[in-house]
């Protein structure tokens, strides 16, 4: 079971503001997915190793040494608004 | 002569032997898409230009007598969430609606130097989340084989064009099925490749323990090819399988000299899979896996039944680690850096939240609610890291089974293309299309999805393959022998209706 003051947190946390339409399927459609995955509780899995890759690879290095890379311009060109070498973005406080 | 439809070796042939340029190959497919993909929605945008000006290049190459690239003149498409530098890259999303990637994906770039010809950048469901492409924020591709039908998902736009015949090669990705699912519903060649075989540098992630990058091709031999080229090492991916790790097992070119002579399957070991077979799957589906087994049988494989009792929980697994790798990865579309925003926004979080409830869609909307959920404090110990162990323990069955079997083999989905629609009310219930193709993933098997039939409405039948990590070869292996002891790759219906129209 989900309520939905868990669905009005969990949207505040993930910033997406959910109209109250949205608010009632997704409690709805929340509470029945985590039922389905509640069957995992069944399964014993004392002393098991979370598995966060497909294969045991980690800590893959390169040389430390500046490659080509694209340029600050070509990398603002594609933001909704740029000024002088920075993201633009609307005012954060008063 | 018609130049549609062509194999990469048969197309090698039509340039070298001067029977037709890469320049009338690229402009034969372009216009076919775009006097036909009104039907099928496939594309989200032609790259013309590109496609003639690297058709130009092969072309000059072929005048001046130089030795050909491996793909020289192919047509490819590529699903719009890999990077085609300057073209529209919206992952069917409105939130990437006008961004332009400043650079391509490896995978790209590789078929690209290879001399590929990218036609242009095909549909899928919103940031790969689905399994009928209906959660594209643009346009519902439709199946080639009868049009009232889903394609399957999320990579549908890939699997359609190939399909079609709009293109030799396309790229997909497949993070629970999205590769094979659409494979199996168009009735194509899908293949997901071991976990970090191919480069995701470029990928515009969806769960980065998950995705991978897939060829769809309508022959075994095509796949081999394009993965010949396309399987490589990457230092921009830190997942990226090491060369020293790149042992004979997954050596693509080796098995591309030896393909004359794979004949049959002598002493290969096969385990169908039986939670994946029998009651689960429609009656169709069924009787196609009965009778692949038949065939299988006759090319000399040794088959048992195998069981993975696992398995019936990689559904639960993946709709927690999905979401919760979607919900980190999507928290990047803030109107910042890349995309859309909400421009009558006054401060910095009413533009965040705005932006973001006005251009995301419903399906990641849903994953990103889900994902925060399961990791936010106090749940994610009980799900996320709970999941990640019955992953663990998963593979280990995966594993086990491996040491005495050389494949395991189930139907890659267990119903054949479904009406649009039909599921999309219940989340769940287009959750369970990718119940046979999710497994190889949690466990970053290669899998590969065949035609192994038809069912009662001539709707095309998957049949999956899949190995130890690592050992790609031997899932194309048996793919191309039983692809050569069968009859079921066949183009679906559009093509011909084109190529009779016009004469």
């Amino acid at each position: 079971m989900i309520t939905k003051e868990t669905v009005r947190h969990i949207a505040k946390l993930a910033r997406l503001k959910l109209s109250a339409q949205e608010e009632d399927i997704y409690t709805e459609q929340l509470g029945k997915i985590l039922d389905h995955v509640d069957a995992l509780k069944e399964v014993d899995t004392e002393g098991v190793e979370p598995m966060s890759h497909a294969l045991e690879i980690s800590n893959i290095m390169r040389e430390d040494e500046i490659l080509p890379h694209p340029s600050q311009e070509k990398i603002l060109s594609v933001a909704p608004q740029a000024e002088r070498g920075f993201f633009r973005v609307p005012k954060i406080g008063e | 002569m018609t130049l549609l439809g062509k194999s990469i070796s048969e197309i090698h042939k039509l340039l070298t032997s001067k029977e037709t340029s890469a320049t009338e190959l690229a402009q034969a497919h372009l216009s076919y898409i775009e006097k036909s993909d009104h039907l099928t929605h496939a594309f989200l945008c032609l790259t013309k230009d590109l496609a003639l000006k690297q058709a130009t290049e092969i072309d000059k190459l072929i005048s001046a007598k130089k030795e050909l690239p491996p793909l020289a003149g192919i047509p490819l498409a590529v699903k719009d969430v890999l990077c085609v530098e300057s073209y529209p890259a919206t992952c069917g999303s409105k939130i990437l609606e006008g961004f332009k990637p400043i650079y391509n994906a490896t995978s790209v770039n590789l078929l690209f130097d290879a001399g590929a010809i990218c036609v242009g950048k095909t549909n899928c469901d919103e940031f790969a989340m689905g399994s009928s492409n209906e959660n594209s924020a643009y346009a519902k591709v439709t199946n080639p084989w009868n049009h009232n039908y889903v394609p399957g998902g999320s990579s549908g736009g890939s699997a359609a064009s190939v399909a079609a015949g709009f293109a030799t090669i396309a790229l997909g990705t497949d993070t629970g099925g999205s590769v094979r699912q659409p494979a199996s519903l168009c009735g194509v060649v899908g293949m997901k490749p071991t976990y970090g075989l191919v480069s995701r540098f470029g990928l515009i992630a969806l769960a980065s323990s998950l995705d991978h990058v897939g060829p769809f091709t309508r022959t075994v031999e095509d796949t081999i090819r394009t993965l010949a080229v396309m399987a490589k090492p990457d230092t921009h991916d830190s997942t990226s399988v090491p060369q020293k790790m790149r042992t004979a097992n997954c050596d693509m070119v080796a098995l591309l000299n030896d393909l004359p002579k794979i004949t049959n399957l002598k002493n290969v070991k096969i385990g169908v899979i039986e939670e994946l077979s029998g009651e689960g799957n429609e009656k169709s589906v069924q009787k196609a896996l009965d009778l692949a087994i038949e065939t299988l049988k006759t090319l000399g494989a040794k088959i048992d039944k195998v069981s993975l009792p696992k398995v019936k929980y990689a559904l639960p697994v993946y709709y927690i680690l999905n979401p919760a790798e979607a919900s980190s990865n999507l928290a990047r579309y803030d109107g910042v850096k890349y995309g859309a925003r909400d421009k009558s926004a006054q401060d910095l979080l009413s533009m965040y939240l705005s932006t973001r409830q006005s251009f995301i869609g419903s399906e990641p909307k849903r994953r990103i609610m889900l994902g925060t959920y399961v990791l936010s404090s106090g749940y994610y110990d009980a799900y996320y890291k709970k999941a990640q162990r019955v992953r663990r323990l998963l593979t280990e069955e995966f594993n086990d089974i491996f040491k005495s079997y050389d494949l395991v083999i189930c139907p890659t989905s267990p119903t054949t293309a479904f009406k649009f629609g039909d599921r999309t009310d219940d989340p769940l219930k287009m959750y369970m299309a990718d119940v046979a193709s999710i497994p190889a993933d949690l466990a970053g098997l290669p899998a590969i999805s065949i035609p192994c039939g038809f069912d009662e409405n001539n709707m095309p039948i998957g049949l999956q393959f899949m190995a130890a990590p690592l050992a790609d070869r031997k899932v194309l292996e048996a793919a191309y022998a039983f692809e050569k002891a069968t009859d079921y790759t066949k183009f679906s219906p559009m093509l011909q209706k084109y190529e009779s129209a016009k004469t």
